[in-house]
């Protein structure tokens, strides 16, 4: 098949081996994958925010960008929330009828990845050998928008090596929350202290999940506290191989 | 000062509001215990139901349906309660509502009312209405009467009195009550408030409740409750007002068995309420002799005018949406400054009360999405936030002129939102970022620095900046 990748604003700039991750896992399950250059940002940002009128044109660009893709791949559950969810709202408040009509129509192709592979291509061995112990957190928008169930642990569980761990009370919000973070910061730094907490209970050295925007704020603290715990991307562990632990 | 900030002068904003109850240890517990159990409860009760979500879906569709035809269900309810010998009072405000309550009492010649759990006459300030006419009203519900001897304010909807713990109650009710040795478990304070209320709905001709549902085929308002004393109010007063919001009307009796079944389990975690207490007007020698219904608007008119924001009038008030927001079990619901505190109060409250002086409400969430999955009428909360704060934004675009648009928030976010339209003004951000955020994350993780960077890095450390991005290298290897 052939993929384009939406690799979203946020990781290209600053999380750039998930996406050389994300190309590496579908490229070794022989499938073609294009880079639309002329792509940026879903909105998301400035929709949650309540900045929406500005994120209208961002809309227009992904749906041009991306028309033509047989399937859109992201890392990130909440910019493919963004799309699949908050995008005909979107169209509503531009009351562009032919906006709305070319959102309806892509919405179904755009996937983000543990369902891209889970779901859609039914793939849950994808040859990946990590040979760490890891607990993974389930992002919101993976878990309550996307309803990707148990899609990312289907994954891990196929990845040889790898001792996975559970999280206690996984499913409850990191904290991060986008704006939300710095617009409430106390609020979000309580709920990540808690976060942090069964993270580190775990015992687990490394912690991943769907979205590196969770992974930023759940890393950044346990960075901080000097923990002994990193935050790894579910595509990188997902792209390792045993040439990469021999390395 | 961010835009929000701006537009909800006058009252705190619930970013300003929540660091003191984050602070509060006491609080932090007992919000941890409190909200922790009924939680698991509450789960445990709807994971009972094998058809949960078909009820769920049930329960939408009849509130949806009763929401569009309003006007017609709320007449046929005035003309039912009435020919059950009842009286319907309309209010447009909470100041109308609260001077037609004042006006019955006053009618009677009486200077004291008992009250069952209302908060509809929270969101009106009742109590300090009958109070500045001289008369006594008396909370009966243990919650709430807790609250009232603390002269508090609740902060949760079904359980106002979340915030305190046993060994504050005790404490309280020694002091206010005059019962010495009183001990701290639960069945001692429960006697001790029994006691002391038993006599209040003896001698009290005037009870005063809220509703959770009237029906409008029938008349028949019906309140659910744990503790009996919404029946003693309903049942032993010579008069008895009933105050609900308009969105609180069913069509038909029928429609009960949905939401008889949603709403315990969903609140209380129960599978049927203790008391289930249904009245039609008035019966001859059974109960009081008056009937009055004081049905109010409040700004529930204008809700209805958002088609997105209307979803908020489906709401029962079972309060799982607090129990299950990770907000919510951290802050309290004193931080919301709002009647009805947690997800729910951060759609209805900007809402009734107008989005200038709620305004930060809508933000007072991290998106998360766990109150729509346990919302029984299936109110997408975070949609309807998202939606708000929309709202908020735009009305303040519009609204403030120069001001408005050189907010700094507003600024920053257009600026952002014109270099993201075009791939080249995109890549130079991206280049201007990683190139100068060295030093400006130094700068910005420094102690006492402003803005959202130190925000973030109170406690936080910043990613390593990769030394590439990831266009860059695929143009580079591909």
């Amino acid at each position: 098949m052939r993929v384009a990748l939406f690799i979203t604003c946020f990781n290209d700039t600053l999380f750039p081996q998930t996406g050389r991750a994300v190309v590496q896992v579908l490229e070794r399950l022989g499938h073609q994958v294009d880079f639309p250059f002329e792509q940026t940002c879903c909105g998301q940002m400035h929709f949650n925010t309540g900045y929406q009128r500005e994120a209208i044109p961002l809309a227009r660009r992904f749906v041009r960008v991306f028309a033509d893709a047989e399937a859109v791949v992201a890392p990130s559950a909440s910019c493919v929330a963004m799309v699949r969810h908050f995008y005909p709202m979107l169209a509503r408040l531009s009351g562009d009828e032919r906006l709305a009509a070319d959102i309806e129509a892509l919405r179904p192709r755009v996937f983000e990845l543990s369902e891209f592979l889970v779901r859609r291509l039914g793939v849950e061995d994808v040859g990946a050998y990590y040979p760490h112990r890891v607990t993974y957190h389930p992002t919101c928008h993976s878990l309550r928008m996307l309803e990707v169930g148990d899609a990312p642990l289907r994954l891990l569980r196929q990845v040889r090596g790898i001792d996975l761990v559970e999280l206690e009370s996984a499913e409850e919000c990191c904290g991060f929350g986008g704006t939300f973070a710095v617009k409430n910061a106390d609020t979000s730094l309580a709920m990540l202290a808690d976060k942090l907490r069964r993270v580190i209970d775990t015992g687990a050295e490394v912690c991943t999940a769907g979205d590196n925007s969770c992974l930023m704020q759940i890393g950044g603290a346990l960075s901080r506290e000097r923990a002994g715990v990193r935050t790894v991307h579910l595509a990188e562990i997902l792209a390792s191989t045993e040439e990469d632990a021999r390395r | 000062m961010t835009l929000d900030a701006v537009v909800t002068r006058g009252h705190p904003t619930f970013e300003q509001r929540a660091p003191a109850a984050l602070a509060d240890s006491q609080l932090r517990h007992n919000l941890r215990n409190a909200t922790g159990t009924i939680r698991r409860r509450r789960a445990a009760a709807v994971g009972e139901m094998p058809d949960w979500q078909a009820l769920r879906e049930a329960g939408r569709a009849i509130k949806e349906r009763t929401l569009r035809h309003l006007d017609h269900y709320l007449l046929q309810l005035e003309v039912a309660v009435e020919r059950a010998g009842g009286q319907v009072h309309w209010a447009r405000d909470g100041d109308e509502a609260n001077a037609i309550v004042v006006d019955i009492v006053r009618r009677h010649g009486e200077t004291a009312v008992v009250k069952s759990k209302s908060i509809t006459s929270e969101e009106t300030g009742l109590d300090a209405a009958l109070s500045a006419a001289g008369i006594t009203a008396t909370e009966t519900d243990l919650a709430e009467l807790i609250v009232q001897l603390a002269h508090d304010t609740p902060s949760h909807i079904l359980v106002p009195a979340i915030h305190f713990n046993r060994a504050q109650i005790r404490e309280l009710f020694i002091r206010e009550l005059g019962v010495p040795g009183l001990s701290d478990r639960p069945a001692d304070l429960a006697e001790a408030a029994r006691v002391y209320l038993r006599r209040k709905f003896l001698e009290t001709r005037i009870g005063i409740t809220g509703a959770n549902f009237a029906v409008a085929e029938t008349g028949t308002v019906c309140v659910v409750e744990s503790e009996g004393n919404g029946r003693m109010v309903a049942t032993l007063p010579d008069v008895l007002i009933t105050l609900a919001g308009i969105e609180k009307v069913l069509p038909t009796w029928r429609d009960l068995e949905v939401f008889l079944q949603l709403l315990p389990r969903s609140s209380t975690a129960e599978r049927m309420n203790p008391y289930n207490s249904f009245w039609t007007g008035v019966t001859e020698g059974d109960g009081p002799r008056e009937f009055h219904l004081v049905l109010l608007d409040n700004g529930r008119t204008d809700v209805l005018r958002d088609e997105v924001g209307r979803q908020a009038l489906r709401c029962i008030r079972c309060s799982a949406c607090l129990n299950v927001c990770p907000v919510y079990s951290r802050v309290g619901g004193h931080a919301y400054d709002s009647v009805y505190p947690g997800p729910i109060g951060a759609i209805l409250t900007p809402q009734l009360r107008g989005l200038a002086q709620a305004g930060s409400l809508p933000w007072a969430s991290s998106l998360c999405g766990a109150c729509y999955e346990v919302c029984p009428v299936m109110i997408n909360i975070p949609e309807a936030l998202v939606h708000l704060r929309g709202r908020v934004v735009r009305e303040g675009q519009d609204a403030r002129g120069l001001r408005g648009r050189l907010d700094p928030e507003n600024v920053a976010m257009q600026a952002v939102a014109l270099a993201f339209d075009d791939a080249r003004r995109f890549e130079a951000a991206q280049r201007l970022l990683l190139w100068g955020a060295g030093p400006v994350t130094r700068a910005g993780a420094a102690p006492g620095g402003r803005g959202p960077l130190a925000a973030w890095t109170t406690l936080r450390d910043l990613p390593d900046l990769p030394g590439q991005t990831f266009r860059d290298w695929w143009r580079e290897n591909r």
